[in-house]
């Protein structure tokens, strides 16, 4: 199973001409500011928006050519599980999944125990007859996941998966969309303006600005060498994975974090890079996470600088021009590194 | 409405109780003329149950041809770009302006026995709507169509297709979506404008006079009736009208939310 595309549209004024390959039982993520073009994308693989030139090629099928060829969203093996999730507000949750199955063809009941069965996978077995008003966001979204998997696509594209939710739901709703995602073999594609969605959920990023590819590859792979400033923000992320001991991580690295509410079993903690603190000597104030450390490279980013530190728990600091002058920091002296605990973001990994 | 720190000028005050007296007393000169006591008995008259039977037959089946016509039409002019909409939509809507006998004029050049269609409808076919109860019909298909379709464009124009999108990438054809996603999304405009057309085809007089005549019991509605009795049993009359108002002001009432937006 393989999905070849290129894309090249035209809506308003986005230009969109992207490259774009995946296998089966890939998640990639395609990340991007708004207005980067990751909807329009997505609605070219779906069908809802005819290719100017280029190709989508789905398991050697051609989809569209931007030409002769042509086939339309409700011929395409392709599921969907939209921003706002898009439930259709006049049917209940179960007639919301078994929707795509009676489309297809399939009897009413038969659709409707279908239906029953997938809501049932994702722990929704007491809200089938729920309207999606009645749906928390969790909920709504693991409804629209399995009414786009009950149709059993070969490709199933994710807009924002997330973002309809508020930040304290998310972290816990991130780590179950992975899970359920993980039982879909075919081939997954997630748009996100979020990195942390990229990092947890996906092996591959795709970062789109403009309409074009800036930058792809795996999402350690990026943060090493960011190439525009989007990218270093969104990639530049210091992300440490341990085991949660309540109230501190034991780091893969064999080091400690303090961090309150790390639960128990495999976390993953995420570190802002202007969280980060560097100073000469060993640092004396509230922030209890400190580790020395040689400093690895130093990048000019504008009116910040980004220095990587080498050591036993590798991080990246963003300090101001100022600080980096007032610290006489060069390539391969030596730091402190420290990490206030409540600037730490925790998921379960 | 808040006047405090600022006196309210009284001409346009006096203009507007003028105005709203304009239209509430002919309401209140027919409401106080009802016979209330021989009201029911007036009402059994055979002409008046004549004339109610017909014209709820009537009204019933514009409002069904008028959903049945006007929602495609509605959809082409809301969703399919084609030069020379605006004078499709223009035309469409004309019957909301052009007197109804002018309408009715054209309906009898158009449908009547020797009209541009209706000569081939009575050839071919036998068919004759002039002096029909069908002719009725098409009077007031005629003058309601226009509330329907301007009702629905709008309502296809306002709503979320997204929501179309995603039932495509369900698998759901053209016409599942329309049926299941579209409709449902405006049913509360298709509801408002088909309620607005009945309304229109329940008073239709001059249209529906011109072009269908007024035999009793067949093309002869309630308007046509009340016009009629006025001068020879004014009582009648004036319950037919009472149960004509009391149709528009429950209407109103229906579409005081959805359509004309509440306070």
């Amino acid at each position: 199973m393989k999905l070849d595309a290129q894309i090249r549209a035209t809506l308003g004024s986005l230009d969109l001409d992207v490259e774009l390959a995946a296998d089966a039982g890939e998640t990639v993520a395609i990340l991007g500011p708004n207005g980067a073009g990751k909807t329009t994308l997505l609605r070219t693989l779906a069908g809802l928006l005819p290719l100017d030139h280029g190709h989508i090629e789905l398991d050697g099928t051609t989809l569209d050519d931007g030409a002769g060829t042509f086939v339309p969203p409700e011929r395409r093996p392709i599921g969907v599980v939209f921003q706002d999730y898009l439930l259709f507000p006049n049917l209940s949750a179960l007639e919301n999944v078994a929707f795509g199955l009676r489309a297809r063809g399939m009897p009413r009941t038969e659709a409707r125990a279908v239906a029953a069965r997938w809501l049932d996978t994702v722990g929704l077995a007491d809200r089938h007859e729920a309207k999606p008003r009645e749906l928390s966001g969790g909920q709504a979204q693991r409804v629209a996941l399995v009414r786009a998997l009950a149709t059993r696509p070969r490709l199933l594209l994710l807009d924002e998966p997330l973002a309809a939710l508020d930040q304290s739901a998310r972290v816990e709703l991130r780590h179950e969309l992975r899970k359920n995602l993980a039982s879909f073999d075919g081939i997954r594609l997630l748009v996100s303006h979020d990195p942390l969605d990229a990092a947890t959920l996906a092996e591959r990023v795709v970062v789109l600005e403009h309409g074009r590819v800036i930058q792809a590859g795996t999402f350690p792979d990026l943060a090493a060498n960011p190439r525009s400033r989007y990218v270093a923000e969104l990639a530049g992320v210091n992300l440490l994975t341990g085991a949660g001991r309540g109230d501190h991580l034991d780091l893969d690295s064999g080091d400690q974090l303090v961090a309150p509410g790390a639960g128990s079993g495999p976390v993953l903690a995420v570190v802002h890079p202007h969280s980060v603190s560097l100073s000469r000597d060993r640092p004396t104030g509230s922030a209890r996470n400190a580790w020395p450390g040689t400093v690895d490279s130093i990048q000019l980013l504008g009116e910040r600088v980004r220095v990587r530190v080498a050591g036993v728990v590798p991080l990246i600091a963003e300090i101001t021009p100022a600080a980096l002058h007032d610290l006489e920091l060069h390539e391969g002296g030596t730091v402190w590194a420290s990490v206030k605990a409540t600037d730490i973001t925790l998921s379960p990994a | 409405m808040s006047t405090r720190g600022r006196r309210v000028p009284w001409f346009p005050v006096l203009a507007a109780l003028v105005a709203f007296a304009f239209i509430a007393i002919p309401l209140i000169g027919l409401v106080q003329s009802v016979p209330w006591t021989s009201l029911w008995g007036d009402l059994r008259e055979p002409q008046a149950t004549a004339a109610l039977r017909l014209s709820i037959v009537c009204s019933l089946w514009a409002t069904l041809l008028a959903i049945a016509l006007g929602v495609p039409l509605a959809w082409v002019l809301a969703r399919v770009s084609f030069p020379g909409r605006s004078i499709v939509r223009a035309v469409t809507l004309l019957p909301l302006v052009v007197p109804p006998v002018v309408g009715g004029v054209g309906l009898f050049y158009a449908f009547g026995r020797d009209g541009l269609i209706g000569r081939y409808l009575y050839s071919w076919f036998s068919l004759q709507l002039t002096f029909r109860t069908a002719g009725a019909v098409v009077a007031e298909t005629f003058v309601a169509m226009p509330f329907l379709v301007i009702t629905v464009e709008s309502a296809l124009r306002s709503m979320d297709r997204r929501y179309e999108d995603a039932a495509a990438t369900l698998g759901a054809s053209r016409m599942t979506v329309f049926r299941r996603v579209t409709v449902p999304a405006i049913a509360p405009g298709l509801i408002a404008g088909a309620a607005l057309a009945w309304a229109r085809a329940l008073g239709e007089f001059g249209a529906t006079i011109t072009f269908a005549g007024n035999i009793q019991g067949r093309t002869q509605t309630m308007p046509l009736a009340v016009y009629l009795l006025l001068e020879s049993r004014p009582d009648v009359a004036i319950g037919l009208s009472l149960v004509l108002l009391a149709v528009c002001i429950a209407v109103l009432a229906l579409l005081r939310d959805r359509w004309l937006g509440a306070g």
